[in-house]
């Protein structure tokens, strides 16, 4: 079992010139759980991820790991592991030598050096010069380098980035895992979907400033517009006694390029602002016939579209 | 700066291809070259003329010895101690090496000794090799040995020399960050300023002249002291070893100061 040690970000700032980077930023990441860090190119993520890591230093605010900023922490790849968006790897050294030379600065044996070249499947090109790794390669020696100081907390920025699937579906088991056994394990990724199945918790940024913070699930039902989907023959009729309830109507329009069903007389109509329920009371009140009603959800891919379209407007949200 | 860090450093500085290719280059350019001229002066010694190498293997052996291969080889020291701390900006492995030693100026102090004692030992071993065998060639001509006036100093002194110059490179590296960029400067430095400032006439423009790093630092690896020197040999080392200390902790500083 490991420590239990978070990561507290609190009102970071970091400009380059007079683009601002990461504005005003606030966020707190627990421990025992994969905490996504969602946000288009350019939100500020890595960046982030390099202001904790003591890489950047910010204009103003602070960003600690168990209460610490990372240059406090002795031995830090044994408090904390990062893999980095960039290549951070010397071209012309072995993946060995890179992963002894880091071993060495926190007097760790060359056993574990062995250890996480064995964790990440890369025993066998150990000798190799990294240069001449593949993106996918590149990617599994800075996960052995975050793994080296077998660390509680993980910093992960676009692990998938390269990989195969076989590879995406090992680094996702690899982090559940990790976060199963205690650890703080931030990962960013501007790929929704490979966070809806990884991510207990997300936080969403946006042009440098919070977006969301909050549980996957809980930002999917927040931030997708419910919506229903209804079809009747009285259309008409219907849309009166919505707009009577408070409800808003209107016609279905072409959704990715397929439908409208173009049934002469039947009305495709979406509604807002009541749920599917109600508007099926309403209809049986007035002997309305349904011939469909179907709750819509937006995907995480669209939830995430739709919050960070314009990230300025929407401005920062707080999970209640 | 702890036990472990000086292994980390030694690891990264032994893995690469450049330390091998530099240190040979050094290695063979300064004793091939030393020799070869040792070896011509031998031959062209009874040829008519007074040759002026003649005279200055009299007055001062060692820069004749010393000057060909050594001045040659130098270069390849640059270039090294450039890349040292250059290529871990160029290749990224500087945010690897920050992460594990967030405070940094350990790690530079470490890549420092190492490097620099890197240097002492391929500079000892050169030059004492250089002086062996320009030495055995010319013997039956001009006998010099440690024991002359000077020689022993401008022998250790050569040493010396060398591996302030690698941490001079070094610090220039690590304050430039692009490898093609400071191992120009370092060369401007080396080779470039001391001819243009030698051009200007004057005696402010001499003493100029007699503070740059590199002139200053090569009266020590002179026997004796030569007219027009601004500064004895201890002196200019103690120059030399001033704007290294200054550049390496200009170095320090913005290591510190600046995103990696």
């Amino acid at each position: 079992m490991v420590e239990a040690t978070g990561i507290d970000v609190h009102d970071l700032t970091k400009r380059f010139g007079d683009k601002i980077a990461v504005d005003h930023l606030t966020f707190s990441v627990t421990p025992g759980r994969v905490t996504g860090f969602l946000g288009p190119n350019g939100a500020g993520k890595s960046t982030t991820m390099r202001l904790i890591l003591g890489l950047d230093r910010p204009q103003s605010g602070t960003a600690t790991i168990g209460g610490r900023a990372y240059a406090q922490i002795s031995k830090p790849l044994e408090t904390v592991g990062a893999l980095l968006e960039a290549r951070s790897v010397h071209t012309g050294r072995s993946a060995r030598n890179h992963l002894l030379y880091l071993a060495q600065t926190q007097g760790l044996p060359a056993r574990r050096v062995d250890e996480v070249l064995d964790l990440v499947g890369l025993r066998a090109v150990a000798r190799k010069r990294a240069g001449g790794f593949s993106l996918g390669m590149s990617q599994r020696l800075g996960i052995a380098v975050a793994m080296l100081g077998d660390p509680r907390v993980l910093l992960l920025d676009e692990p998938a980035n390269g990989l195969d699937p076989e590879g995406i579906r090992w680094i996702r088991t690899l982090m559940q895992g990790l976060a199963s056994e205690g650890r703080t394990v931030l990962v960013s990724s501007h790929l929704m979907s490979e966070m809806a199945l990884t991510a207990d918790h997300l936080i969403v940024i946006g042009r440098g400033k919070l977006i969301a913070d909050s549980s996957t699930q809980e930002f999917i039902q927040r931030s997708s517009e419910h919506s229903v989907l209804v079809r009747t023959p009285d259309g008409d009729r219907l849309s009166e006694l919505i707009a009577g309830a408070g409800g808003t109507v209107k016609p279905e329009e072409a959704r990715n390029g397929s439908e409208p069903p173009a049934d002469e007389g039947v009305a495709s109509l979406v509604v807002t602002g009541l749920q599917a329920p109600r508007i099926g009371e309403l209809a049986a009140s007035s002997s309305v016939v349904l011939y469909e009603l179907t709750p819509q959800q937006a995907s995480l891919e669209e939830a995430f579209m739709e919050l960070t379209a314009d990230s300025v407007e929407y401005g920062r949200q707080e999970t209640p | 700066m702890t036990l472990g860090l000086l292994r980390s450093e030694w690891t990264k500085i032994r893995s690469v291809q450049s330390t091998v290719w530099s240190i040979a280059a050094f290695v063979i350019v300064a004793i091939g070259f030393s020799s070869l001229v040792a070896v011509v002066i031998n031959n062209t010694w009874n040829s008519p003329g007074n040759h002026p190498n003649h005279v200055k293997l009299l007055t001062d052996p060692t820069a004749v010895l010393f000057g060909p291969g050594l001045g040659l080889g130098q270069f390849a020291i640059c270039v090294l101690g450039v890349i040292v701390i250059s290529s871990e900006y160029s290749t990224g492995a500087i945010r690897a090496s920050l992460l594990a030693v967030p405070h940094r100026i350990p790690m530079l102090a470490a890549k420092a000794t190492v490097w620099g004692l890197l240097d002492l030992v391929v500079s000892a071993i050169t030059v004492f090799v250089v002086f062996f065998i320009t030495t055995t060639i010319l013997h039956s001509h001009v006998p010099i040995s440690l024991s002359g006036p000077g020689v022993a100093r401008a022998v250790v002194g050569g040493i010396l020399y060398l591996t302030v110059l690698g941490l001079f490179a070094l610090a220039v590296g690590g304050l430039i960050r692009h490898t093609a960029g400071a191992i120009f400067t370092v060369l401007a430095v080396v080779l470039l300023l001391p001819i243009l400032i030698g051009l200007i006439p004057g005696t402010i423009a001499n003493h100029v002249h007699g503070y740059l790093p590199t002139v200053a630092g090569e009266l020590v690896t002179q026997t004796s002291q030569q007219s027009g020197d601004v500064l004895s040999g201890w002196q200019g080392f103690g120059v030399f070893c001033a704007w290294t200390a200054v550049l390496l902790a200009a170095c320090g500083w913005l290591l510190v100061k600046r995103d990696a």
